[in-house]
């Protein structure tokens, strides 16, 4: 799985830091970053989770 | 938008009275009974208001999430609740700098990112053992009083109260007057007139806060920006939209927390075998409280929109400069948002995406703050009292049905 994350579109909420924190993180000014952008198998259900709860939709999924 | 009429489908021949917004609770936990009826029948619908005029319904979770993140309905209508509040459902004058509830991006997103860096999941997580010691010396406080004690005025406003002064700078002696002024701006009967001069007087409060910290500046939010208003003075922080800003901070920052503490507290006690999963396993509280944000859904009248241009939204033509309302609570009860007997209170599930919090890019902003003090206080106060019990019956207990944000006026308890 490949992910991807729209920061311009990010609102900063961290919902995402939350449910997938191996994936992602925010940065000071609380904008989220990837921490991973292959994240292992075992971590997939968190990250669909964390992208349908973000409120920005800037968090997208890829099977490779 | 110069013609700022709301009304543009009220035929003058159209037979039936339209109905209201659903407002009629048979449970104190569970939202009208209409909204299960309205998913099922009419998902978007059309509703009268109070004051005149008419506008939209949306119960569907996801329409509600579809309408909160599409740019073409407008935050505009703001707090103006013309879907409850009995005022001419006109538009309000263009918002003010900072009013971040009532703006569009890209101006909403200019306003919002300075003071995002506050409320990261990492700044809340440092101010979580202060979180606790307020709250332990609130308990400690009402242990020495003995029941019954009113637990809104004894911990869910002080709590949220002092935690969001500590963080904005705000002296923790003037909440009576920022807890009055909320009261006056969230109530539903207040007429325009009423809600104007609270909201003016909380202006000139957060003014002379703002001018005090220039003068004197302090480990504090309000100082911080503003400092950095004064470093960039072609930034988007003047002192009105400081002022506007930390008015805004202030009030979100307590009255919504403390009133989930209150009926959350109550929820709990009156579905015992789920107070007694999360007194079983503490480790539950984070579950706990996604569950009661959902079950509960404060924001209880939901969020206003006004659309942008004509649209299609869950099969429904809407007009332009029609209002949409996005009812937060009935979403959160659709089975469309994927989880099992959604009507169902459920400490253990696990994380849901409600919309307690609403959804797009005006998602509460202070989430992680709510969470850290929801859990904090909740699992505390089962801790410290294991015989907490209400002092009232549910038949007494004072609801706050008339207010935008739903909770206890009071909730007596003892134990
Ligand atoms: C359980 C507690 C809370 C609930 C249920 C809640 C709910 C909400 C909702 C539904 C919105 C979206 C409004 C919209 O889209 O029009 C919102 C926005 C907001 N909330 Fe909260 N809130 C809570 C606690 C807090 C706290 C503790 C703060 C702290 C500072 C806060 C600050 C804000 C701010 C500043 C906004 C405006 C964000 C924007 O428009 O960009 N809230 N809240
Ligand atoms: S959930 Fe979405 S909007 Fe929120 S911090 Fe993560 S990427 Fe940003």
């Amino acid at each position: 799985m490949r992910i991807t994350l729209d920061q311009d579109r990010c609102c900063g909420a961290g919902t995402c830091v939350l449910t997938a924190p191996d994936v992602f993180d925010q940065d000071d000014d609380g904008i989220a970053v990837l921490l991973d952008a292959q994240p292992p198998a075992h971590l997939a259900a968190a990250v669909r989770d964390a992208a349908a709860r973000c409120p920005a939709a800037a968090i997208r999924m890829e099977a490779e | 938008m110069a013609d700022t009429s709301v009304h543009p489908t009220d035929q003058p021949g159209a037979q039936q009275p339209l109905p209201g917004l659903p407002r009629h609770r048979t449970c104190p936990f569970d939202p009208a009974p209409e909204y299960a009826r309205l998913r099922e029948d009419a998902p978007v619908s059309r509703i009268a208001f109070p004051g005149g005029g008419s506008g939209w319904l949306v119960t569907r979770y996801e329409d509600v999430r579809a309408m909160l993140a599409d740019p073409r309905f407008s935050s505009r209508v703001g707090l103006t609740a013309p879907h409850v509040r009995p005022n001419p459902a006109t538009l309000p004058e263009v918002p003010l700098p900072g009013a971040l509830l009532r703006l569009d991006e890209p101006e909403h997103a200019r306003y919002r990112r300075p003071v995002m860096r506050a409320f990261t999941v990492k700044r809340v997580q440092q101010l979580r053992p202060r979180i606790q010691q307020i709250v332990e010396e609130r308990l400690d406080a009402m242990e020495r009083a003995g029941g019954p004690v009113d637990l809104v005025a004894e911990l869910a406003l002080p709590v949220t109260s002092l935690v969001i002064c500590e963080l904005l700078g705000v002296s923790y002696d003037d909440r009576g007057t920022f807890q009055g002024l909320a009261g006056r701006i969230l109530a539903v009967d207040a007429s325009p007139e009423q809600s104007q001069q609270a909201r003016q007087a909380l202006g000139s409060f957060m003014a002379e806060l703002v001018a005090a910290k220039r003068r004197t500046p302090g480990d504090d939010l309000i100082s911080t920006l503003v400092a950095q208003a004064d470093a960039d003075p072609d930034g988007p922080l003047d002192d009105v939209a400081l002022t506007v800003l930390g008015s805004l901070l202030l009030i979100a920052g307590h009255e919504t927390t403390a009133n989930m503490i209150a009926l959350g507290t109550l929820t709990l006690l009156h579905h015992p075998d789920q107070l007694a999963a999360l007194r079983g396993d503490p480790a539950l509280a984070d579950r706990a409280v996604e569950e009661l944000l959902r079950y509960l859904t404060i924001i209880q009248f939901g969020l206003t929109r006004v659309a942008t241009e004509d649209l299609t939204l869950g099969g429904q033509g809407i007009r332009a400069g029609e209002i949409v309302v996005a009812s937060l609570p009935s979403a959160n009860r659709d089975p469309g948002l994927g989880i099992d007997d959604p009507d169902r209170l459920d400490v253990t599930r696990g994380p849901s995406a409600h919309v307690a919090f609403g959804y797009g890019p005006h998602q509460c902003l202070g989430q992680q703050l709510a969470r850290a003090e929801l859990q904090t206080t909740l699992t505390s106060l089962f801790a410290r009292f294991p015989g907490l019990r209400p002092a009232v019956s549910l038949d007494e207990a004072a609801f706050r049905d008339d207010m935008l944000i739903y909770g206890l006026h009071r909730l007596p308890v003892t134990w």
